[in-house]
């Protein structure tokens, strides 16, 4: 395949997404989640990222309860081609989006990413996680104050003998 | 279905008497079973999961297909007496015989091989003329160019020769992955039909590195979908390749490729095909395998039939399926050429308003093989014929393969795996392909290809602990059983020589295996190491190909003296319909 002008259209999709998720990966803070941190004068969530359990990590970072939502998506494969980098994104149709977290169940650590939604910004996150074993992953969506979560579970499998 | 009972029982008949006959006078005599009532403006022929059978087989369908949850005595988890009785098939019949294991030995005797692609030509021909070739068309549903040693050494090619003559025009794929993409690619330019599926696409990086795709900008490698105009009216035929390619088999062959479900791409290219492109019936040519099939239907809208595969469930009747948007039909048309699906559509604008299908079994003996396609199948196998037919052994005892857990044929190869790589244990794949060998039939070098013709047949011998080898069990009976199908592979449990154990299929992954005992009367224990064999892994191996190792055994002729067998006793599952009684 080749191009003579302009950017492929290739290229561009991956260029959109990465406007909207920043940076991709676990513990890298999204550029505008930094400036989004600075307005909020929220402090970088240490403890919640050192609890191994979900529900203390969940109580860490935000301290309230949540209830599953429709209006959360959450994409993520029913089996991982590879457990080291499963891609699992969310959209939301929720208002007044300021943060959006993502744990994994049974991982050493339940907190895998979290980020700050800047005012104005598109309530969308695209990243790969690290899971270790078959688990749920649930992400949940800070809106107007309150918490939305969609949870999935996703296989995480030793692989072969197919049909 | 009256019609239908009504041929199926002449057949029973006619092929019993025939056997009298000289064979030519059988093949142009009684075929009248495949006398079809004409209904609707257009026919729609599959076949799926040939496995590469050029010839006919013998091939025995599971005495264990077992459903758990909502798909306890369900189809295609049926089999058996209890298959016969839900299908109305007469137990003496032909028909009892190509789509169950009932008295599979004795019918074998009766009826002869099924499937070979010259008797296959002959029917689909014969189906097509019917009805006017325009309007009709002849889809695959994949796993079409592996399962012989033929195919495996021509990587596909002579597949390709072949469905161009049948006269194929659009298929999707699982094994075909397995050639790598460069093969794949190279077979596609010489395929005259098109290469269908939505749910194949670019991994991230790939993308990135600009690499080659049908749409660049969602990423999806192969065309989703085409549209043929039938009986004066647009089909869509949207292509649904196995979701599970780089996970089943070495992610080496396909790196640049991501696969999965892909539900909600699906529904909105059926969306799509129905807005934008105003097609008045939507197909999915799948080969998700009928568990999934069945739940896919319940939720995705906008598809009139789903003409599946891969799990290789010959399923006499369509399921029908509601959903928000209306009713879809799931077919499953069985495996390694034995049957050849018909569905008639009556089309009307924007909408299908009835529908006849039939799983029409291809009895070798009551058609006439066609000259042209004969003639191609000798061209292509003249070159490694001779090499493969040197009679390896006789084996006294039915060897087949299909089945939940175990069957002879695997037992076989895990015993002579165990025996000439020196294993305490072996572990070997539960695939669903691999034909059957009556017992006294003379087993060559093709037929032990036709169970083993992979690109990854390299054996192993390995140290595993207890826990190890329990994780295996357990993660590959999740893969048969989990409540969800999503969550299934669709393939069977991986057979284990030299152990027995007790499954609980209905338990939850890692307390569905328990008692796990060697041979010799010994518990496994969690921490020990054992040495296990085996062949067909998805980590890179390099050991010699399996096909050699279990002809070395088969040689020794020690098979004839040993026992075969594997202890699996089965928790939970009293009266399931999945077991033959």
């Amino acid at each position: 395949m080749t191009t003579t002008t302009g950017p492929h259209p290739t290229r561009r999709l991956i260029l959109q997404g990465a406007a909207s998720v920043a940076l991709l990966g676990l513990g890298n803070l999204p550029f505008g989640a930094i400036s989004a941190l600075a307005a909020a004068n929220d402090k970088y969530p240490d403890e919640a990222f050192k609890l191994k359990n979900e529900a203390d990590a969940i109580k860490a970072l935000y301290g309230k309860t949540v209830e599953p939502s429709d209006k959360v998506k959450l994409d993520a494969p029913e089996i991982a081609e590879n457990g080291g980098v499963v891609p699992i994104s969310v959209t939301t149709t929720l208002d007044k989006v300021t943060s959006i977290s993502f744990f994994v169940a049974e991982n050493p650590f339940a907190l895998a990413a979290s980020y700050k939604i800047p005012d104005g910004t598109l309530p969308s996150i695209a990243n790969r996680l690290k899971m270790a074993k078959t688990t749920n992953v649930t992400a949940i969506v800070e809106a107007d104050g309150k918490l939305y979560s969609a949870t999935k579970e996703v296989k995480v499998t030793v692989g072969g003998c197919g049909g | 279905m009256a019609i239908r009972r009504r041929d199926f029982l002449k057949a029973a008949g006619l092929a019993a008497a025939s056997l009298s006959l000289p064979r030519l006078a059988r093949g142009t005599d009684t075929a009248s079973i495949y006398e079809l009532e004409r209904f609707g403006n257009a026919r729609i022929l599959h076949i799926t999961d040939a496995h590469a059978q050029l010839n006919p087989v013998y091939f025995r369908e599971p005495s264990v297909n077992i459903g758990i949850g909502e798909m306890a005595g369900r189809p295609p988890h049926l089999v058996g007496r209890a298959f016969l009785e839900r299908f109305g098939i007469r137990p003496d019949s032909a028909d009892a015989y190509a789509f169950t294991c009932f008295e599979f030995e004795k019918s074998a005797g009766r009826f002869g091989k099924l499937g070979g692609f010259a008797h296959l030509k002959t029917l689909v021909d014969r189906l097509r003329a019917d009805v006017g070739e325009k309007d009709s068309v002849l889809v695959d549903g994949g796993d079409l160019w592996q399962g012989t040693g033929l195919a495996n050494v021509m990587q596909g090619r002579d597949m390709v020769e072949v469905a161009n003559l049948l006269g194929i025009e659009a298929m999707t794929g699982h094994w075909e992955f397995t050639y790598g993409e460069q093969v794949l690619r190279d077979n596609l330019e010489r395929f005259k039909g098109e290469f269908l599926a939505q749910n194949v696409f670019l991994t991230e990086e790939a993308a990135f590195n600009d690499a080659r795709a049908f749409d660049p900008a969602t990423g999806r490698v192969f065309k989703p979908s085409f549209i043929k105009e039938l009986g004066g009216h647009r089909v869509a035929i949207v292509g649904q390749a196995f979701p599970y390619v780089p996970i089943a088999h070495p992610k080496r062959f396909t790196p640049d490729w991501t696969f999965g479900i892909r539900e909600e791409e699906l529904q909105k290219h059926v969306d799509a095909l129905r807005g934008t492109d105003k097609v008045d019936a939507v197909i999915l040519l799948s080969h998700n395998g009928m568990d999934v099939d069945l739940k896919l239907a319940s939720r995705v809208t906008g598809i009139d039939v789903i003409l599946g595969g891969h799990t290789h469930d010959a399923v006499p009747q369509p399921i029908p399926v509601k959903n928000a948007g209306g009713t879809t039909l799931v077919t499953n048309a069985g495996s390694n050429g034995k049957f050849l699906g018909v569905l008639d559509l009556a089309l009307d604008k924007g909408k299908v308003s009835d529908v006849r299908y039939r799983l029409l079994p291809v009895y070798s003996e009551l058609l006439k093989p066609d000259p042209a396609m004969a003639e191609l199948i000798g061209r292509v196998r003249a070159p490694h014929v001779a090499d493969w037919s040197e009679k390896i052994a006789t084996p006294d005892r039915l060897l087949y393969r299909r089945g939940n857990f175990t069957g002879p044929m695997d037992e076989l190869i895990c015993t002579a795996l165990r025996t000439e790589l020196d294993a305490e244990i072996a572990l070997s794949p539960g695939f669903r392909w691999g034909v059957t060998a009556l017992s006294g039939q003379a087993l060559t070098m093709e037929d032990l290809l036709a169970e083993t013709a992979i690109t990854y047949p390299e054996t192993y011998v390995q140290e595993m602990t207890g826990a190890e080898i329990k994780n295996v069990l357990e993660d590959v009976c999740d893969n048969l059983f989990n409540p969800d199908p999503y969550y299934q592979q669709g393939g069977d449990m991986v057979r284990a020589g030299g152990l027995s154990y007790t499954c609980t299929p209905a338990d939850a992954i890692g307390s569905r295996i328990s008692e796990l005992t060697l041979n010799n009367g010994k518990a496994i224990s969690a921490s020990h190491r054992y040495k296990v064999a085996g062949w067909a892994s998805v980590n890179g191996q390099q050991g010699a190909p399996a096909w050699d190792v279990v002809g070395r055994y088969l040689r020794s002729g020690r098979m004839l003296q040993e026992r075969l067998g594997t202890g699996i006793a089965l928790k939970g599952v009293d009266g399931n319909p999945g077991i033959a009684g």
